[in-house]
């Protein structure tokens, strides 16, 4: 438990950190976001400009921004008049969340597999196919693989909706393979590697010979290794999948975050792209903290140098 | 002075030999390394080699698949798709090997002096590194292209600060552990200074795992410049790069897929013949599966 305070105390640091950063990056941009389409005059300016109060110092809108945020409150859209940042967030929201979901369940169910297959028999067969076809999973990015397979199974085959989410049956499979396949490569070569790590250890070796069966060697005592680092691993690929939410969105033509994101940076709309910087680096932060509270209560070794009050 | 040098390069070389021996071995690499090998020599020479110009337009040719005259077809506006590629990875490359030095610099110097120095100073630096693994550079990135304009020296900067944290992490592991053995002793004992001590003894003895996850490091930098460049934040036009050349093809992929597939061709290979090097250079380099041989 000390362990968990200790990991949310230094992770305030970080947010605010990420905070102040966001704020004043953006303020130090060049080209207000009223300045870019047509010719407004002045007066409309200024009465923008106090309406939204830029017109107060940097630091009164630095405390004003930091005194909302507190209070969950994103602020309104610069360029949506009428609509709340908060709005706009958890409209995306359940779309990204969806997707982000299946593409992990892609990424688990089909990296694990492919690595423990490949564990098992290392150096044969069995281990070279999947560890090749995963070495082209990290090779092929997101914004290769998704439109190749909406070539192919999408307007050639015509298999599978081509775009949208949940509009058409089967809308979903591609995008959440697209943003997937990347992190089931990797979890493919990690839980690989822990595999290999694990059956040479002394205890399997005690397994063998007290004349368990294989299947049991390995569901009992030696996935819990195996997975360590997958589970370490879930926190940066969060990250990525984030990331990688961005080009799906934006290849699929799915409303969620993502794409609201990337479009909020073309627009120039301040508080947008304040709010889902800030909401995305809160997710990432958190989430890297789950993966480690996981992994920390999932490892014994670790978990004992704690009960004894010697680990961080 | 006189006796510590030919110790140190008899002991260099065979560590060398032996590792080079056993990339050999390693089919996967050594494919890898003779593919990137070309790509490389075909990037530098792009301007003798391309068969055409790379400003050249035929409007009248438009987008035409693969022929004898273009190999690799020609876009919507008649340009040849080879000459194209061929300038696009001269791009590619120069983010993924500029954007990697800049990482490689600061990581390895920032690790070593915290490794070295050890104490407070280290436990401030390595807490400075934690705080921004935490941060979500990826997006940070984005903000900074999307608001200082989308500049190649940015995408250096920008792409070189975010690689350098894991850099700085396995050179400092190295040098806590070289710092500890006699020969740095014995430099010490000699009366030479922290900074030539680093230079000369203890950054060449880390060069084995920074070759290693340098190697690694360019293909991701390659990536990221990619990603980015296809959301419209990276390289910009008339320049081109395979990310933006990917983009391209995309729109244009129901009735022309070569615009899309050969340049992704171009970036999965390289992706993948690097990443094959750099896991052959692991197995060659690590220490750990050196440790058989005695090296305590």
């Amino acid at each position: 438990m000390r362990f968990i305070a200790s990991r949310l105390l230094q992770a305030i640091p970080v947010l605010l950190v990420v905070i102040t950063a966001t704020f004043f990056l953006v303020r130090a941009a060049p080209g207000g976001p009223f300045s870019a389409d047509r010719a407004v005059s002045p007066q409309v300016i200024k009465a923008l400009n106090e309406r939204y109060q830029l017109d107060q110092s940097v630091w009164q809108q630095y405390a004003a921004y930091m005194t909302d945020l507190a209070r969950g409150d994103f602020g309104p859209s610069y360029k949506y008049p009428g609509r709340s940042v908060n709005e706009m967030i958890f409209g995306g929201l359940p779309a990204t969340a969806e997707l982000g979901l299946y593409a992990l369940l892609v990424a688990v169910g089909i990296g694990l597999c492919a690595g423990l297959l490949a564990g098992l028999r290392p150096n044969t067969g069995q281990d070279y196919v999947p560890m090749t076809i995963a070495m082209l999973g990290i090779c092929m990015p997101a914004f290769l693989l998704g439109p190749l397979l909406v070539l192919v199974f999408g307007m050639r085959l015509e298999w599978l909706p081509i775009s949208g989410w949940g509009d058409l049956p089967g809308d979903k499979v591609l995008p959440s393979l697209t943003l997937g396949a990347a992190y089931a490569a990797y979890i493919a070569r990690l839980s690989r590697a822990g595999l290999l790590e694990v059956m040479s250890q002394d205890y399997i070796r005690t397994a063998r010979a007290k004349g368990l069966a294989e299947w049991r060697i390995v569901s009992r005592h030696a996935l819990r290794g195996a997975l360590m680092p997958v589970i370490a691993f879930l926190g940066p690929a969060f990250a990525g999948l984030l990331a990688g939410s961005f080009v799906v969105e934006t290849i699929f033509q799915i409303p969620g975050l993502g794409r609201f994101y990337v479009q909020a940076a073309f627009n120039r709309d301040y508080t947008m792209i304040m709010g889902t910087t800030i909401f995305f680096s809160v997710a990432i932060v958190l989430f890297n903290l789950l993966s480690d509270i996981l992994a920390t209560w999932l490892n014994p070794r670790l978990r004992l140098a704690l009960r004894k009050g010697s680990g961080t | 002075m006189s006796v510590a040098l030919p110790v140190d390069a008899q002991q260099s070389s065979s560590l060398w030999g032996d590792a080079w021996w056993r990339l050999r071995r390693n089919r996967a690499a050594l494919a890898g390394l003779i593919f990137l090998s070309v790509i490389v020599v075909v990037a530098l020479l792009t301007p003798l080699l391309a068969p055409y110009a790379y400003e050249e337009q035929r409007l009248a040719l438009g987008a035409s698949g693969p022929s004898a005259a273009h190999w690799l077809g020609t876009d919507v506006l008649g340009r040849d798709m080879l000459t194209r590629i061929m300038y696009g990875g001269r791009v590619s490359l120069l983010v993924g090997f500029v954007a990697t030095a800049v990482a490689l610099l600061i990581g390895v110097l920032y690790g070593a002096v915290a490794g070295y120095v050890g104490g407070r100073v280290d436990a401030v630096m390595m807490r400075f590194v934690d705080i921004l693994y935490a941060l979500p550079f990826m997006i940070f990135i984005i903000l900074l292209l999307v608001i200082f304009g989308q500049s190649m020296l940015l995408l250096f900067i920008a792409i070189g600060a975010v690689e350098w944290l894991t850099m700085a992490r396995i050179v400092r592991g190295q040098v806590q552990n070289i710092r500890r053995q006699e020969f740095v002793e014995a430099a010490v004992s000699m009366g030479l200074g922290p900074w030539t001590i680093i230079r000369r003894h203890v950054i060449p003895n880390t060069l084995g795992p920074v070759i290693v996850y340098t190697t690694l490091t360019i293909p991701s930098v390659m990536l990221l410049e990619a990603f980015l460049s296809f959301l419209g934040l990276g390289v910009q036009p008339p320049q081109s790069s395979w990310g933006l050349l990917i983009s391209y093809g995309v729109e244009t992929m129901e009735e022309f897929p070569w615009l899309l597939v050969y340049p992704g061709l171009a970036l999965t290979l390289t992706l993948f013949a690097l990443n094959f090097l750099g896991d052959g250079l692991r197995d060659a380099l690590d220490p750990q599966s050196a440790s058989g041989r005695g090296g305590s």
